[in-house]
């Protein structure tokens, strides 16, 4: 099957940015749980090669949740069980080394969470675990370039050995953003990137993700329908626990097929 | 009689505290919107101004009553007691209140010529002191009726009676911290004093910096014994060679330990090991020390032999290793707790980088914690060089300047201790030199401690 076909038949209702496309992430049936709760039922969904695709709905609908599938994060979480099959490329993720997989799919926090140390060894921390500069001129490179397209470099180029816990809300989330750039990811998660940040920080972050979706393939959770319908080229709305919706995102907006998106978007709930 | 006093006062606090509260209602008609202050803090306010003047009345009234039997006692009596010295006139005023409750439980008894004064002075000082706790009675009740009208009085529903009350409770929380600093100061003075008293005997550099300890000193004139030369050196050596060998075997295990709590183990292995790891830092040293003394040590010996190295019975290897074992918890405790206050947020940005756990704890974690482990190593050291019982039961109390851990070596402490124990006078150097043995070991956890706050401070501003 052609990427063509595939993307036809994933995204039947595909207009403008998701044409072209391949799949590059795949949740089939996916059935998550906390302890006995049922926190996710049964979501399939296919997220598009270099677009983004962002996951809305109200506050513990299981987005968040159905993001850390893609990573396996979840595992983290020992009361967390995960059942149905999530693939990447086409290979389940838990078939694929979870460092491997953890490389090629990144993840940007709610909070911004640089670690103590300095800008540099921040974003040269991905690059030095999976052995991706062999001397220490190429990791100044990839430090650099993952600095400037996130679009920090410019700020932070004459104080690289400052602590990235120093610097204000805005650039350390964009400090995080070139650290999991680093590591040179084909997918990157962004679990609500911008709720502790202010409107001219977020209005960055998100100029920042349309220069990205250039180069990979970008899931974003979030509360902002506004931040949904600027950045994202498909919207997927979710609601206790279950997928309600998904379609491109000037259709979700504008002209919604379920009563339950519909009433979400207009603000009737949520 | 003086616990009806005391009594007294509390009923009255008691009578003071529902008194006031019924009066502020009843002054706003029951309507508690219209008081400064909660009914209840009237009542404190009450209860307050009654007890304070009542046991401060108390305790002036007993301690002055006891002065004035005295004085009356020597001028009823000063022809009798003309001759005698001031030593003996103290051990009579000693005498007295006891022979006089002797007296009122068994009657006269048999009375020889010596006790006859003793028995007339107890007489009269039993009539007295009764006279006197009926008053002390009176006035206290007195007192305290005084002040309970006149804070009743005072009660009034614009009477901030809750910001009173809080600056009472202000004040006594300012003197109990006055109490523990000023004890601490007292107990450095006393020390300073001494210790200056020893070295105006024996010279600094030669305490510092002399290689020799052999503090006995003739007891009598007579007795041949050693002129006593105070080079503390091998006791500074002992307590570092002991503290090195027990921070060998607690850092590493005890830091394993917490890392592995905090972030291997199951929450439902933590949930036990760690209390259990936290009582096992309860047991007495002195069980420590007969452990590292019968059980360890042995050991060492044995073993020793069979490599051919010559072991002492005692052993400072015996008693750095269970000093160690001593001290594993205390310093996996306070690592953990300081590793656990990492944010997960930082373990869960490190562990979607794709770094393993291992890479996780090594790279972010422990850097992160490092203030806190620093401090909690430093604390550790504090208390393996103040360890007293283990070594004296385990390491002998030979003062050998040596490195060999198989040696029988001595530590400041255990000097200090053998140095007080028994009966000293405390006019020779032999028993003030633990005065400058304590200075010193004072002086050297001072510094431990203040670089641990320094450190946790240095750091705890750079990572939040």
């Amino acid at each position: 099957m052609t990427d063509t076909q595939k993307c036809k038949e994933y995204f039947p209702d595909a207009t403008g940015g998701a044409s072209g496309c391949a799949v590059k992430l795949h949740g089939r049936d996916v059935n998550v749980f906390y302890d006995d709760k049922q926190v996710l039922f049964d979501v399939n969904l296919a997220i598009g090669e270099k677009m983004v695709t962002a996951l809305i709905g109200p506050s513990g609908c299981g987005k968040s949740t159905f993001l850390r599938c893609f990573n396996r994060m979840n595992e983290t979480i020992s009361s967390c069980r995960v059942a149905g099959r999530v693939e990447l490329d086409g290979f389940n993720v838990r078939d694929i080394d979870v460092v491997e997989l953890r490389a090629r799919v990144g993840m940007v926090f709610q909070k911004p969470n640089p670690f103590p140390k300095s800008i540099y060894e921040n974003v040269a921390y991905g690059p030095r675990i999976h052995g991706l500069a062999g001397t220490s001129a190429e990791l100044d490179d990839i430090v650099t370039s993952s600095l400037e397209r996130a679009g920090l470099l410019e700020e932070v180029h004459n104080r690289m050995n400052e602590l990235g816990t120093g610097l204000s809300g805005g650039q350390q989330q964009r400090l995080c953003i070139a650290r999991a750039i680093a590591v040179n990811p084909e997918v990157i998660l962004m679990d609500e990137p911008c709720s502790a940040l202010d409107p001219i920080a977020t209005a960055r972050i998100e100029e920042l993700i349309d220069d990205l979706c250039q180069n990979y393939t970008i899931v974003i959770v979030t509360h902002s329908m506004q931040q949904a319908a600027r950045v994202s080229q498909r919207t997927v709305f979710f609601n206790l626990g279950k997928l309600v919706e998904e379609g491109d995102t000037t259709q979700i907006f504008t002209n919604p097929h379920d009563k339950q998106t519909q009433d979400y978007i207009t603000g009737r709930f949520g | 009689m003086t616990s009806v006093a005391f009594l007294a006062v509390f009923i009255w606090a008691f009578i003071g505290y529902y008194s006031a509260r019924a009066r502020a209602l009843y002054l706003v008609g029951g309507v508690v919107r219209d008081l400064n202050s909660l009914p209840r803090y009237y009542g404190f306010f009450v209860a307050l101004c009654i007890l304070l003047p009542g046991f401060l009345f108390f305790f002036l009234w007993k301690s002055l009553s006891s002065f004035f039997l005295e004085k009356r006692i020597l001028f009823f009596f000063s022809d009798r007691i003309s001759d005698f010295s001031s030593l003996e006139v103290n051990a009579f005023l000693r005498n007295v209140p006891g022979f006089s409750d002797r007296i009122q439980s068994a009657g006269r008894g048999p009375i020889s010529e010596k006790t006859d004064l003793l028995f007339d002075a107890s007489v009269l000082y039993a009539h007295d002191q009764w006279l006197c706790n009926i008053a002390l009675v009176f006035l206290t009740f007195l007192v305290c009726f005084l002040c309970f009208m006149r804070a009743l009085h005072l009660v009034t529903p614009c009477m901030r009676a809750r910001a009173r009350v809080e600056s009472f409770i202000w004040w006594v929380l300012a003197c109990s911290s006055a109490v523990a600093v000023l004890t601490s100061i007292g107990i450095l003075m006393s020390l300073l004093v001494q210790a200056f008293r020893f070295f105006s005997i024996v010279p600094v550099h030669e305490f510092l910096f002399g290689l020799h300890w052999s503090p006995q000193l003739s007891m009598r004139p007579d007795q041949f014994a050693g002129s006593g030369t105070f080079g503390a050196v091998p006791l500074f050596v002992g307590t570092a060679l002991i503290t090195v060998i027990a921070m060998c075997i607690a850092t590493p295990i005890g830091l394993m330990s917490a890392i592995y709590l905090s972030d291997y183990a199951s929450l439902g292995f933590r949930a036990w090991a760690k209390p259990v790891l936290e009582i096992l830092s309860g047991i007495p040293t002195v069980v420590y020390g007969f452990f590292a003394a019968l059980t360890v040590a042995p050991l060492i010996r044995y073993y020793g032999e069979l490599l051919g190295l010559g072991v002492a019975a005692e052993s400072a290897l015996a008693a750095g290793l269970v000093m160690g074992i001593m001290i594993i918890p205390f310093v996996s405790s306070l690592s953990d707790d300081v590793i656990c206050a990492v944010p997960q947020s930082l373990r869960d940005g490190s562990a979607a980088l794709g770094a393993t756990k291992t890479e996780t704890v090594i790279k972010v974690i422990l850097p992160a914690a490092f203030s806190g482990i620093v401090n909690a190593l430093l604390l550790a050291v504090g208390r393996a060089v103040g360890e007293t019982m283990i070594v004296v039961m385990a390491a002998g109390l030979a003062p050998n300047l040596t490195l060999n851990p198989l040696d029988v070596v001595t530590t400041v402490t255990v000097q200090i201790m053998a140095l007080l124990s028994g009966d000293q006078e405390f006019d020779n150097p032999g028993t003030l030199a633990a005065f400058a043995l304590s200075l010193v070991l004072f002086f050297v956890t001072f510094i431990l401690n203040l670089t641990a706050l320094r450190v946790v401070r240095k750091y705890r501003e750079r990572y939040d």
